[in-house]
């Protein structure tokens, strides 16, 4: 594999791993509200978290790519206080994807925390447990494989994005060039030999996680703990 | 401020609305007594913090409700035993009662508690390898972990079988009587409500239908009383055994003869004595199987369908009712002031 295909298999695998540690922190309470509260407001919010799912990403994409423009208010603020502009940008591939793949992280913990009620947080709570201590030691120990799935699939998901990358970060080598566009770059020069190591790469990759991910459920559910 | 748990709320749910105005004691067991819909667990619940009710709730001098205020459920210091064990899945037994010691400064107390409720050998156990009794023996040590000022039991008992019950009934009466815990439980079994309260309050259809001593209000209920038949509770002292393999046991009204108790001697007994086995003679009858014949006198007679007649009689201080026919009523010349004498086909014990 070329210098070039190892900094973008280092730049997608930091990408994916940043988007995930944030969503996870992000999701949580969203998914938490979601499974938990009444208001009205609920079907909307779902609609919203889920749209990236049925989006094309070049609309996701041509959106982002608008509001990163430092005319916009959120690419002026970033430029005024950074002193360079969203778009085109790592930290503008870190913004796109933790919407691109906020769905992969709200749904399984949604589902988690749904399952699983107000029966244990009662319980916590009726043994003098505070809100937040009931949720640290109680909810999200009983939501291990809720967040073990939003893990592995906001990674993987993040890991395979093409389209909005190319919209609002482009192909600048050690910035924003991930390894599907470098794999697009190779097919637009016809290197498919190059080609074929980055495709074969990324499906390996995506297999891993996946099988990883499985592997580990199955055995959670054989265990008969939720 | 009155004492006790004092509450007066309405709580509106969809199709049912609970409406309580009620002071309760802050020691000994009262039982919440009621037909399935009543109420009771919506009780409950609204007492732990679960269902804020808008209303007004206090224990002690603690308020835990009132219009602006409202007490979060981890500060009330409120235990609560739900029908189902509710263990955390993700902790064995040692950590489940851990859970509950840690946060109330009593990590001490763990290893007794666990023996008193015979969990020694069980620590290491996830919850989903526990038997329904064990599990829920875990759930009332974790609970009697937290040092709840006021302890909420909601049917612990109505998921195991008798075997498992009468495990676990004398662990909640050892609470009561050692541990002085003040205690709520909610049962439609009034075999259990006859052997562990102090005091009964009856739910029915979302409002309080009595409330007192747990002889006078099974002595005052109607009918309609939680849709059980109506019993009276006697409570007598266990006064020796006969040599013919049975025990006495004295109140003010007489003696009663059961099969030969396990109790010493002054043991208090209580004696449930349901409305359809007492049978009215005018004079002591002479010549019936049936040992226990009590001299009492007809305070009230209230008609019951077409056929049968609600015969309340005093027995020294201490009530019984007869559910017999109205052709019997006619036949006799009962009314009310007539003394007579009430034979017990049978009588049932719940000891406490």
């Amino acid at each position: 594999m070329s210098p070039a295909d190892l900094q973008s298999l280092w730049l997608t695998l930091r990408l994916a791993a940043l988007v995930t540690a944030l969503l996870l922190v992000i999701a949580t309470p969203l998914a938490w509200w979601l499974a938990h509260s009444r208001a009205r407001l609920v079907p909307v919010a779902e609609a919203l978290t889920a749209l990236p799912l049925v989006l094309p990403p070049t609309v996701l994409g041509f959106y982002l790519l608008v509001t990163f423009a430092p005319t916009a208010p959120l690419g002026g603020f970033w430029l005024r206080l950074t002193g360079h502009s969203l778009g085109f940008s790592f930290e503008g591939l870190v913004v796109a994807s933790l919407l691109y793949s906020l769905p992969f992280a709200v749904q399984p913990l949604q589902s988690a925390f749904a399952l699983m009620g107000r029966a244990p947080m009662e319980a916590a709570a009726s043994l003098g447990a505070p809100p937040w201590d009931a949720f640290l030691s109680v909810a999200m120990p009983l939501s291990l494989r809720g967040y073990l799935t939003a893990g592995v699939l906001t990674f993987a998901h993040t890991m395979g994005e093409f389209g909005v990358v190319l919209m609002v970060g482009g192909n600048i080598p050690g910035r924003t060039r991930v390894i599907s566009v470098a794999l697009y770059e190779e097919v637009e020069r016809l290197d498919y030999g190059a080609a074929h190591r980055l495709a074969a790469l990324l499906l390996l990759l995506s297999f891993v996680v996946l099988l990883g991910l499985y592997t580990l459920n199955a055995r959670t559910g054989r265990q008969g703990g939720r | 401020m009155s004492g006790g748990l004092d509450m007066s709320f309405r709580l509106a749910r969809r199709g049912f609305a609970l409406e309580v105005s009620q002071n309760l004691p802050d020691s000994g067991l009262t039982a919440i007594f009621g037909p399935s819909g009543a109420g009771k667990s919506t009780l409950l619940r609204a007492i732990a913090g679960f269902e804020p009710t808008g209303g007004r709730i206090s224990f002690g001098d603690q308020i835990w409700e009132d219009g602006s205020r409202f007490m979060a459920p981890h500060l009330r210091r409120v235990g609560y035993v739900f029908q189902e064990p509710r263990l955390f899945a993700h902790l064995d037994v040692a950590g489940n009662l851990a859970f509950a010691a840690r946060r109330a400064g009593a990590l001490a107390d763990l290893a007794p508690v666990a023996e008193r409720f015979g969990l020694g050998t069980l620590l290491r156990q996830r919850p989903h390898q526990l038997s329904g009794g064990e599990a829920q023996r875990v759930a009332l040590a974790r609970a009697v972990l937290a040092r709840p000022r006021l302890l909420l039991m909601d049917e612990p008992l109505s998921a195991l079988d008798a075997a498992r019950r009468s495990e676990i009934l004398p662990l909640i009466e050892a609470l009561r009587d050692k541990e002085g815990m003040a205690i709520l439980y909610v049962s439609h079994a009034l075999s259990e409500v006859v052997r562990l309260a102090g005091h009964v309050l009856t739910l029915v259809g979302g409002r309080v239908a009595g409330f007192g001593p747990t002889a006078e209000v099974l002595a005052n209920a109607g009918d309609a009383f939680g849709g059980v038949d109506a019993a009276c509770l006697i409570e007598a002292i266990h006064a020796g055994d006969a040599p013919d393999g049975l025990s006495r046991l004295t109140f003010a009204g007489g003696t009663v003869l059961v099969p030969k108790l396990d109790l010493a001697e002054g043991a208090p007994v209580r004696l449930l004595v349901q409305a359809r086995d007492v049978m009215i003679a005018l004079t002591p009858p002479a010549e019936m199987s049936a040992l226990n014949v009590l001299p009492v006198t007809v305070t009230a007679i209230t008609a019951l369908g077409p056929a049968d007649c609600d015969v309340r009689l005093d027995c020294a201080g201490w009530i019984l009712r007869a559910r017999i026919t109205r052709r019997s009523v006619k036949a006799l010349a009962l009314r009310e002031g007539v003394a007579c004498h009430a034979v017990l086909k049978s009588v049932a014990l719940a000891r406490g």
